[in-house]
């Protein structure tokens, strides 16, 4: 399809502005349109999954190339679009849990249907729009744009909390990112000075640019910090328990899966490769945040009396994985790192949705109030056993593959010890769930709230099956996954260990930007300095 | 004699004073029409007063690229100016939108009010166009005292008429320190012209340290910064901006401002641009201490519309952060944040305007509980304008923002900008606030009495198109504002 992925982006707002027509009295109505809508979406970025070019490219694909901004020697913006191995899965995940979370909503949400399905939909755009710019300016619309439907979803349809945990998700992620902001107008200035920068705020020029050492130190700090927020690292998570706890479910669905990648994901793409140098000086600060965020997330979830919250703590834990996984700076650390970014998506997606099932049927989610659920409720039983399985990583799930792909990156590197102390995550991570699991199915069901519990309806059980088989896919025969992600996972790190060993070599201030690497032209990307 | 006077009719040139010249016969026409219209009847003067904006608007559009000049250099109908009376004539023209109906509610029907916007309105336009610190002066004047009257229209309020007292006593001051800042300027260089300015201070560097002539840029910095409301010259804005009609706050907080900056940004880059690392460092200061003191202040408000008033301090300051960084992107980014604020600030005005009760007693955060469930859609406007002054994106002011802070890190002001994107950070905090109310509070009342008269919701729709066509699409304004540099 031509303009595969601006139709992709676009299609949901398309939907949004058809939605805002529709009667908000029929509820039923509202919440198929946007189920159809997410759904064509989903079948829209089909396509991506399935291309085989990805398994011998590196390079940009889809790539869409307008002008968008352009004021003579002020700035150039462009509507710049592209996906490679990187940010694949990524769309993928986001166009896949979409319907899901659609489809979790039915009788969760009772009041202001139709604004809610509008905040959802604006969402994916806002998601999916950040996952393809390589534009820097554009991934920045796009990455504040996602700020606005979450706080209203939370602010909105949240719990008691709700306010709270909405001002308090919107200050941090914002205050972050406009840190960011000046950031990116000053690599901008810093590109065109040097005369690197022809064609907008275009990040595979930006890769080029050589920034010197103690200047890459303050831009990395600014995006990192940014990032950071999102992701969330230790101790700037202290947003994501209030806002995962408070959020509908759908919210924290979208939340967990989706929008927690984005800080690891502005990792990847853009504060590693952009400052390659000032990641060295940082690897061991974040790394030890990463392994201090793996360790005191698991023991405060381990403490949770609320399910939500304990899954809510599991994922700064998780996170902290994905993140050592990609400060290794070695393949099977940064391809375990995406795929732990994909496998959290699909496990603590499902965990979300697991707990609103929970909640829709009592209305609490205090562990206490639950046991011997297991005999009441086999088939939810079950699923519920195999995400846990899926979360602690044990082997032939998802989990497993993500975790050990990620340690073992971080143990062949500098980073020996620190994935020796993040492996007891992966005991903790054992401990609170299962004992979770098993206080809240195991045991004599003793409530008598819990006496006449009904099992998984059909819709509940349709939801969770596309998760089960991924959960197994990955666990079994991750290669899908990884035959597409690995070329573009290996140009980004010889690209950043390139320009690390050319600061070593060449003093930090002496325009290192004329060594480019080679490979660093994506054969994919549009001519340079075509006006 | 002879000769003189035969030279001042050449220099006479009615085609550089066109727009203002256009926009006052029709106010004086609007006030001779007043005189013979039964009282209490004031909407003929609105739609009169809208076609006075309309065809004045055509008149200063016809001026685009074909710059105009006459009175010894003393007016300049540049693409500057033009630029400036689009902006000048955006604010008036939703001024009046939104006034009809409320000043009706408020039992003022008087058609002088519309005559006295028009006469603001001309008089920044003079502002604007004048390159000669009389001909600024002037314009100042004829701007001030239209809003004097203007600020404590409702004569019989007693908050309104603090207002205009307020605003005339302190304003009347800082004119006194204007007047003396021109007058030391003068004693210095010798013209009033700024064009001729700017060549004695350049060929002459001994007069930039000249303390006759630092104290002359402080004296006159202190006037428009007086006008502008920048910190610590801000005291009248809270009081004058809560007392006056609710309308000519909107009015006050974009046309007038803009005006301001339109004369000062002249006097610093072209009169007194050899001085620019002192005005810099003077304005540095300064701009950081208007967003500081803004937003800060701004959170501990309860009501609405005195919230809108710090608020427009903290965005004054944001302008100022152009002017410091002083540089083509700087400047045109001012221009562009101009004409955004006027369409943000005006379009939450005038949903204001809609929510007031009469007295406006209900315009506090508990005020707006549960009110986008009532009023879905006015409250959608509402949240885009919020959006839009908090600088979230897609959204004028993002953009506009963006430019400013652009061309502070171009300029090397990179602390600036950061201090600069700190405010807007806590800027979000109190914006938030009121959308919290909007739609996290259950509805505490039906808001029944809002009548959503169609001049008001015009003017909401067409903040709303601005704001978003602003932001979406940036590019043709901005260049716009490139070429209105001088």
């Amino acid at each position: 399809m031509q303009n595969l992925l601006s139709w992709m982006t676009f299609f949901p707002l398309v939907g949004l502005a058809i939605l805002l027509f529709m009667p908000g009295a029929k509820e039923n109505a509202l919440k198929v349109w946007t189920l159809v809508v997410t759904i064509i979406t989903f079948m829209i970025s089909l396509p991506l999954a399935f291309d085989d070019v990805f398994k011998t490219s590196a390079a940009m694909h889809y790539t869409e190339f307008s002008k968008w901004i352009s004021i003579g020697d002020f700035f150039q913006m462009n509507y710049s679009v592209g996906v490679d191995g990187i940010s694949l899965w990524l769309v993928m995940l986001t166009t896949f849990i979409m319907p899901i979370a659609v489809l979790s909503t039915w009788n969760a949400v009772d009041k202001n249907v139709k604004g809610f399905m509008a905040m959802l939909l604006l969402l994916e755009t806002a998601m999916l729009g950040a996952f393809i710019s390589i534009d820097l300016f554009l991934f920045y619309i796009f990455w504040e744009l996602m700020l606005i439907p979450m706080y209203f979803l939370i602010g909105i349809w949240g719990g008691k909390n709700r306010i709270y945990a909405a001002v308090k998700f919107f200050l941090y992620t914002a205050v972050g990112s406009l840190l960011m902001l000046v950031a990116i107008i000053y690599v901008y200035y810093y590109g065109v000075k040097t005369g690197v920068a022809t064609d907008g705020f275009s990040i595979v020029e930006f890769y080029k640019l050589g920034i010197p050492g103690n200047l890459q130190t303050w831009l990395f700090l600014a995006f990192a910090f940014s990032f950071a927020i999102k992701v969330p690292m230790f101790p700037l998570h202290t947003w994501l328990p209030d806002a995962h706890t408070e959020a509908p479910t759908a919210g924290s669905v979208i939340l967990a899966a989706v929008l927690l990648k984005m800080g690891t994901y502005g990792y990847v793409r853009f504060a590693i490769p952009l400052f390659p140098e000032a990641l060295q000086t940082f690897t061991p600060l974040l790394a030890t945040l990463a392994v201090i965020g793996i360790i005191y997330g698991a023991l405060v979830a381990m403490m949770q009396d609320d399910v939500k919250k304990l899954v809510a703590y599991s994922s700064v834990s998780h996170l902290g994985f994905v993140m050592l996984g990609v400060f290794a700076m070695n393949l099977q650390g940064m391809a375990g790192g995406m795929l732990q970014m994909i496998n959290h998506g699909i496990s603590t997606g499902a965990l979300f949705l697991i707990v609103g099932f929970l909640y829709e049927r009592r209305h609490t989610r205090e562990i206490n109030e639950f046991g011997g659920l297991a005999k009441k409720m086999p088939i939810f039983a079950t699923i519920f056993m195999i995400m846990t399985f899926s979360s602690i990583g044990l082997p032939g799930t998802n989990g497993f593959v993500g975790e050990f792909l990620t340690i073992l990156g971080a143990f062949e590197s500098e980073l020996r010890w620190y994935a020796v102390f993040a492996t007891t995550g992966v005991i903790f991570a054992a401990v609170y769930m299962l004992w979770m699991y098993q206080r809240v199915m195991f045991g004599e069901c003793n409530n008598p709230k819990n006496a006449d519990l009904k099992d998984l309806s059909a819709r509940e059980i349709t939801l969770m099956v596309p998760l089960l088989v991924f959960v197994f896919w990955i666990g079994i025969y991750p290669n899908t996954f990884f035959d597409k992600m690995n070329p573009a996972l290996e140009n980004l790190i010889k690209q950043v260990k390139s320009q690390q060993q050319v600061a070593m070599v060449v003093p930090a201030n002496t325009g290192a930007h004329s060594l480019g690497n080679p490979r660093l032209t994506h054969p994919g990307m549009p001519p340079q300095g075509h006006q | 004699m002879e000769n003189l006077v035969q030279i001042a009719i050449q220099n006479v040139n009615i085609d550089a004073i066109l727009p203002s010249l256009v926009l006052c016969s029709f106010g004086m026409v609007l006030l001779l029409m007043n005189a013979f219209m039964p009282r209490g009847k004031s909407t003929p003067a609105a739609w009169f007063s809208l076609v006075a904006i309309i065809v004045t608007g055509i008149v200063s559009l016809a001026a685009w690229n074909k710059p105009e000049f006459g009175f010894f250099g003393g007016v300049a109908l540049d693409n500057y100016a033009t630029f400036f009376n689009i902006i000048f004539l955006v604010a008036a023209g939703l001024t009046i939108l939104m006034s009809d109906d409320y000043l009706k509610r408020e039992g003022y029907p008087v058609g002088e009010f519309y005559t006295l916007i028009l006469f603001a309105t001309a008089g920044s336009m003079v502002m604007a166009s004048g390159t000669n610190l009389m001909m600024i002066f002037l314009g100042l004047e004829i701007l001030s005292v239209s809003l004097y009257v203007l600020a404590g229209f409702f004569r019989n309020q007693t908050k309104s008429n603090e207002a205009g007292l307020k605003y005339f006593l302190l304003g009347a001051f800082s004119t006194g320190f204007l007047l003396y800042g021109i007058a030391l300027l003068y004693g210095v260089t010798g013209t009033f012209d700024l064009a001729r300015m700017g060549e004695f201070v350049s060929a002459n560097p001994e007069a930039i340290s000249n303390p006759m002539a630092v104290a002359g840029l402080m004296l006159l910095s202190t006037g428009f910064l007086f006008k502008i409301a920048a910190a610590p010259f801000h005291m009248w804005t809270p009081d004058t901006y809560q007392g006056a009609p609710t309308p000519i706050t909107a009015f006050m907080s974009a046309g007038p401002k803009a005006a301001a900056f339109a004369g000062f940004i002249r006097i610093l880059i072209l009169g007194l641009g050899s001085m620019k690392a002192e005005w810099t460092s003077l304005l540095w200061i300064i701009a950081v201490l208007t967003m500081i003191v803004g937003n800060v202040i701004a959170i501990y408000q309860t009501d609405i519309k005195r919230t809108l008033a710090y608020s427009s301090i903290a965005h004054a300051g944001y302008a100022l952060v152009g002017i410091v960084a002083a540089n083509e992107i700087g400047v045109s980014g001012i221009l562009f944040y101009m004409l955004a604020y006027t369409f943000m600030n005006l379009g939450a005005f005038a949903v204001l305007v809609l929510v007031g009760k009469k007295g406006e007693e209900n315009l506090t955060l508990d005020g707006f509980a549960g009110f986008g469930y009532k009023r879905p859609w006015l409250a959608i406007a509402m949240v885009i304008f919020l959006f839009s002054l908090m600088g979230i994106p897609p959204t004028a002011g993002f953009a506009g923002k963006f430019y400013i802070f652009a061309g502070a890190v171009k300029a090397g002001y990179i602390w600036l900008a950061v201090i600069g994107v700190l405010n807007s950070a806590v800027s979000l905090y109190y914006y938030l606030r009121i959308m919290v109310a909007m739609y996290f509070k259950a509805p505490t009342e039906e808001f029944e009495w809002i009548k959503m008269s169609a001049p008001v919701v015009a003017s909401i729709v067409i903040a709303v198109v601005g704001v978003l066509y602003m932001g979406i699409l940036p590019g043709g304004v901005i260049s716009l504002a490139k070429n209105a540099l001088f």
